[in-house]
């Protein structure tokens, strides 16, 4: 007779986390910048890659590379196996229903703008409205101001408050009968900001208006689960989540896709062309045409396997250490200020002093083999908003450490001895 | 520090870039121009008197980085008493002297303490900062009285 042991599993079961071992994987960690080591701390801008996603690359131009969804020969099948198998790993790390709501694009900005394209052609008419938030990257304002203009239609904005969080009385003054869209960012690239997007959905779907979420800074740091967020879109990059460049997904609910026409017109997004009609091919591949990033989508498969293996929830709370101690850190320095001090934040430190330009901080901390990101990025309006030209930005990623942290703030340092001199 | 820093944020810089000089509005201004760079925010605006084809007076306000900023405010004081010619054949040397076309030896004698800027050389991407003043500076003087981009 055998007894069943029952343990009771904890409510949220996290990985243990070796970040030594972790950078091992990234060998471009070990370079040396102007004779120091590299400090990489710009991981917002685009992170780097794990051995696991380069040999992926590697092997399928090495030993897989054809064209997909075309041929009969031995390559093209498996070059199809592959590029539908990372599609696979997508849909089940952001829990779509469906791989056919998972479409492969060159990036956020492409995701978005497919969206735009495609949904406003449809669904947005003269005198109708969209709402998007005062800390929205580029990529997820000027997509819809060319709809917009287009169209006829009007944009509203949510504001942002001194802390950099999302005034969501106002954003339910905004809604009218004329919403068609709201599209709003995650986590912000800028100020870190994790904006309660569950609520967002909620009271707009209340106003049956779908949602569009800017997941560019969100899928790296945070669990993803598209179902439960009840999200109509969910638009990311592979190359911020430790992936390839010129690869993204944009996720979209399949009813609403189905009702959308094609994006971009060209070979494997039709079903059957004449010169009298085209049909178009089923989803996902009708917003597909062309031959896609084959390897770049290896690559992204690739690196959800590498984050999954690791555990989100392990990175979320590497990271979230690595930003309690940083902010405590850099906010001893005489004259800093801060940008962003939302309630629910994650891996990005903006800050500026008033007497030293963000170009000049980061021209500096270069030589102190200290990467960061200094200017506006690509979030003019909110810089406005915050009534600063520019900030430098610190960014962390899971191999990040407090020893690096504690460099960045060496260099800081002597940056305010030089201009404080 | 090290040896190109150094180079670059040499002391007259720094010192400009605390205490920068002409950072003024002028009311009686005939000329005017702004220079914005899409890149990095910085924003300058360019304020001159110009008579008889003779820069009399410069001034000028905004925001930047160290290089900019100690750009704008070197090159206000140099400019007073040039010619309009004078001014885009100086943009021209100085220029020069920024992207590596001259050494800081052929330029000392028509730049002075321009020279400075030499150390710009070593980082190409710091070039428009140091160029920024003067692109909006010949902008100004050729009255086309809109905002100059780098780009």
């Amino acid at each position: 007779m055998t007894t069943k042991l029952i343990i009771p599993k904890p409510e949220k079961e996290i990985k243990s986390f070796n970040v030594d071992k972790i950078r091992e994987d990234f060998p471009i960690l070990s370079t040396i910048v102007h004779g120091k080591p590299l400090c990489y701390l710009d991981n917002a801008a685009t992170t780097q890659k794990p051995k696991a996603v380069l040999e992926a690359i590697n092997n399928y131009y090495l030993h897989q590379n054809s064209n997909v969804h075309r041929g009969v020969h031995y390559l093209s099948g498996l070059a199809t196996e592959v590029f539908e198998d990372a599609r696979v790993k997508v849909k089940k790390f952001i829990n779509a229903s469906s791989t056919q709501e998972i479409i492969f694009t060159r990036g956020t900005t492409e995701s978005i703008n497919l969206a735009a394209y495609s949904f406003g052609r449809s669904f947005i008419n003269e005198g109708d409205e969209i709402i998007i938030s005062e800390m929205e990257h580029h990529s997820n304002i000027v997509p819809w101001q060319l709809i917009a203009a287009d169209k006829k239609a009007k944009i509203k904005i949510i504001p942002v408050n001194d802390d950099g969080e999302l005034d969501l009385q106002e954003f339910e003054r905004l809604i009218t009968r004329k919403t068609k869209l709201v599209s709003v960012v995650y986590v912000s690239n800028s100020l870190g900001t994790i904006n309660p997007v569950k609520t967002i959905i909620q009271t707009a779907h209340s106003h049956n208006i779908p949602v569009l979420i800017d997941g560019a800074q969100a899928v790296q740091h945070l669990p993803i689960n598209v179902q439960q967020l009840d999200c109509d879109f969910f638009a990311f990059s592979g190359h911020k989540m430790y992936g390839p460049t010129g690869i993204g997904i944009l996720y979209g609910k399949i009813n609403l896709l189905e009702s959308m026409p094609p994006f971009m017109g060209g070979g494997d997004m039709i079903s059957k062309v004449s010169f009298e009609k085209t049909t178009y091919n089923e989803l996902p591949y009708k917003f597909e045409a062309g031959t896609s990033n084959i390897a770049g989508a290896v690559g992204l498969g690739a690196a959800v396997e590498y984050i999954s293996n690791i555990g989100i929830d392990a990175i979320a709370k590497h990271e979230k250490e690595l930003l309690d101690y940083a902010g405590e850190v850099v906010s001893r320095f005489d004259g800093i200020k801060i940008f962003g001090n939302a309630k629910n934040k994650c891996s990005v430190l903006s800050f500026v002093f008033k007497d030293i330009h963000p170009h000049d901080m980061g021209t500096f901390l270069d030589f102190e083999g200290v990467a960061v990101r200094t200017g506006h990025h690509c979030t003019q309006p909110l810089m406005q908003r915050f009534n600063v030209p520019a900030t430098t930005r610190a960014s962390f990623a899971m191999y990040n450490t407090r020893e690096e942290i504690d460099i960045l703030a060496e260099g800081i340092k002597k940056v305010i001895k030089v201009f404080r001199q | 520090m090290n040896a190109e820093l150094r180079e670059l944020y040499q002391q007259v810089i720094l010192d400009h870039n605390k205490s920068p000089r002409n950072f003024k509005k002028m009311d009686n201004a005939n000329h005017f121009g702004e220079g914005y760079n899409p890149l990095c925010g910085d924003k300058i605006d360019i304020y001159l008197k110009v008579e008889d084809g003779k820069i009399e007076d410069v001034s000028f306000q905004g925001s930047g980085c160290a290089i900019s900023k100690a750009s704008a405010s070197l090159m206000s004081s140099f400019m007073k008493g040039r010619t309009i010619e004078e001014a885009e054949e100086l943009f021209g040397k100085f220029h020069d002297l920024i992207t590596g076309k001259i050494d800081e030896s052929q330029s000392i004698e028509d730049l002075g303490k321009l020279a400075v800027f030499a150390g710009v050389q070593e980082f190409p991407l710091r070039v428009k900062c140091a160029s920024l003043a003067w692109h909006t500076l010949i902008s100004a003087l050729k009255e086309e009285n809109k905002i100059v981009s780098t780009e």
